[in-house]
């Protein structure tokens, strides 16, 4: 079985160290072989690896392809999917870890 | 008595630290022993990956928040076989396992560090960790232990050596490091005082020493009349923050009780999930250049639809203003912006995107579709003469019709203009046509002194609170107050404690600033009194010449 799909990453500063973390223990639930690759490049990688993930480097506007091949691989391109599509589910509280100096000693 | 040295950097974590200088001490002593087999080499590395990691493992389980994030994230690195897998070709070609351990890391930090994007520069950090952390258990090198109350002097510092000592009392100045990085934001965090960037120089250890965080300076050897200035400074920080914190959530009302609109500067749509709503009267400028920063090119009508449409979701029906690129200048984009001789006084903000219809279309397009979830405003950026509105506007009629062909739901936002170049802030009533009037303090400031702001040397000058400033801010207040235009000012002179009652003076009644500023702002407002000014403020001189204006701001500036 064999399932694609493509997703724009919005998360504001991208596929970064938490959501990486999040992607990749996701990606690791399902058996079957999962790749994703970046903007039209062609180069598929190891969607289980966070070195190879966080190594992308990609920032928000990323067009992420996302592939699997294998035992429920309709339900892991699903899942990886909604991820990126609720930015990681980063919200209230979560977002500190990347913000700017201007903003950052909060009275 | 040694001579006192100032080194100044930037601030990561404001605050005040005194204490004696501790030296980073160079933690990897290379002691490692070599085996007599690849093999042997490859299971020392394998071993000493899963001693590290069990280590951060522990660590992850006694850490919260943020700091526990980090550590994940590291442990999730060591748990990954990729650079093991990589490292064993190299011991397998005949390398020890500390040289290979070490090749494939460093590779992969420069990776990191090549990179275009200052937050996956800034991750850097967390791999060298990740790399020293095993190169400690193939040496057995032994892990520093720094005294406390010290201000800790180094290159950079690992995250997992931050978070393993207790900072109180002390902080920490940095030659290299980042204001973004993991470091800098877990010492914001936890109001470590930090400076970064504060480059080479000679520093003897155990001297004495201050981290001046208003001033961003390291003294080393402090005089004693340097240190009673200090220690005045950190009492009245100390102070003003502790107040702050209170006036957060309340309305801003001076002493006199003149209501004033406190309201928020974004740069990033996602900063509004740590801002509770009911602390400000709306945002005062949302920048959008984050938008058009990225490697991966300019951004699409619908991610900026999504992005504009998270505020004004945010927002509650408070007005939301959102300014158009301001491409150029001190924010060169890729693709976007020109190569210039004087990039301040050329193509930059409206004369940019009016120059790029294809790429201004998209996000005018963005913000009529954006404008029906709640109350949008827009904003033009460096407006120098009237006809660039009058296009602009001109140019949102289009795009409306276009969408209303298409049968997209749209809605016609105000559009309003910065006032940051002389000629707007000295005839605005040519600019009857803006909806409001927002002053950017910062470049009127120079341009009006002629004086960069980046130059450390020309601080002196490009001062917000300069009289001729001051003059023209109060005459573009007055315009407004007379012909109903709603003004308001959103340079960081709106957030400086010591400029914010002349800004008042001068009939401003709308500040924006930054979101870590809106206690201290509203907190400095409840002390203005402008009871006794109020009949006289410039504001209301109805018929006072401009000229008039300067004399009175000049002379209230020598009392």
């Amino acid at each position: 079985m064999v399932a694609q799909t493509d997703i724009v990453i919005t998360h504001r500063v991208g596929l970064h160290a938490r959501p990486s973390v999040k992607f990749t223990k996701l990606a690791k639930t399902f058996d079957c072989k999962i790749e994703v690759s970046v903007n039209d490049t062609d180069k598929w990688i190891d969607a289980k690896s966070i070195v190879k993930i966080m190594g992308m480097k990609a920032p928000a506007g990323t067009q992420l392809h996302i592939r699997a091949d294998g035992a429920a691989a309709d339900e892991a391109v699903a899942a990886l999917h909604g991820l990126v599509e609720r930015d990681f589910d980063e919200r209230q509280g979560a977002v500190p870890a990347d913000e700017k100096i201007a903003d950052a000693n909060s009275a | 008595m040694p001579t006192p040295l100032e080194i100044k950097g930037q601030l990561a974590s404001e605050g005040f630290a005194a204490g004696p200088i501790w030296l980073a001490q160079d933690r990897l002593v290379p002691s490692y022993e070599r085996k007599d087999t690849w093999q042997a080499e490859a299971q020392a590395l394998a071993d000493c990956v899963a001693t590290a990691s069990g280590q951060t493992a522990e660590l992850v389980e006694n850490a919260q928040g943020d700091a526990a994030d980090i550590l994940e994230f590291q442990l999730a690195m060591l748990e990954d076989d990729t650079f093991v897998e990589a490292a064993t070709e190299l011991i397998e070609a005949g390398l020890g396992a500390d040289m290979a351990w070490r090749e494939v890391l460093d590779d992969e930090i420069a990776g990191y560090e090549a990179s275009d994007d200052e937050y996956f520069r800034a991750r850097a950090a967390d791999l060298r960790d990740v790399k020293d952390r095993v190169l400690v258990a193939l040496t057995g090198a032994a892990v520093e232990i720094i005294p406390k109350g010290s201000i800790y002097l180094a290159d950079d510092i690992a995250p997992s050596l931050f978070l393993s000592h207790d900072w109180s009392g002390g902080g920490l100045a940095l030659r290299d490091g980042s204001v973004t990085g993991h470091v800098a934001m877990l010492a914001r965090q936890r109001g470590i005082p930090t400076l970064v960037g504060l480059g080479d120089f000679v520093c003897p250890e155990n001297v004495s020493a201050l981290l001046h965080g208003g001033l961003q300076t390291l003294i080393v050897s402090p005089s004693e009349q340097i240190r009673q200035q200090f220690d005045l400074a950190r009492m009245e920080f100390d102070a003003a923050r502790l107040r702050a914190q209170n006036f957060s959530d309340r309305p801003a009302v001076t002493d006199d009780g003149t209501a004033i609109s406190v309201m928020v500067n974004i740069a990033d749509p996602a900063e509004v999930e740590n801002i509770p709503i009911q602390h400000v009267d709306g945002v005062g400028l949302m920048r959008t250049e984050f938008l058009f920063g990225h490697a991966s090119g300019l951004p699409g009508e619908e991610i900026q639809y999504l992005a504009y449409k998270k505020v004004l979701d945010w927002s509650r029906g408070k007005p939301v203003t959102i300014r158009t690129v301001d491409a150029g200048g001190d924010k060169p984009i890729r693709g976007f912006t020109e190569d210039e001789m004087n990039p301040f006084l050329g193509m930059r903000g409206i004369r940019l995107t009016l120059k790029n219809p294809d790429i201004f279309r998209l996000q005018i397009r963005a913000l009529l579709r954006a404008g029906v979830h709640g109350q949008l405003k827009v904003m033009l950026p460096m407006v120098a003469v009237p006809e660039e509105l009058d296009e602009t506007i001109k140019q949102f009629e289009v795009e409306a019709s276009a969408l209303a062909q298409e049968g997209v739901a749209y809605q016609m936002p105000k559009i309003g203009i910065m006032v940051e170049i002389p000629s707007v802030a000295i005839l605005p009533n040519r600019f009857s046509k803006a909806s409001f009037l927002s002053i950017g303090s910062n470049d009127l400031t120079q341009y009006v002194l002629a004086a960069s702001r980046d130059n450390g040397k020309l601080a002196d000058l490009a001062k917000a609170d300069d009289p001729a400033v001051l003059a023209l801010i109060a005459n573009v207040a007055h315009y407004g107050a007379k012909h109903g235009v709603d003004v308001s000012l959103c340079g960081d002179a709106g957030s400086d404690v010591s400029i914010i009652p002349k800004l008042l003076q001068a009939g401003v009644t709308t500040l924006s600033v930054a979101a870590s500023r809106i206690g201290l702002v509203k907190s400095t407002i409840a002390d203005i009194d402008l009871g006794s000014d109020r009949k006289s403020r410039l504001f209301d001189e109805a018929h006072a010449d401009f000229s008039h204006k300067l004399g009175v701001l000049h002379s209230d500036n020598k009392k």
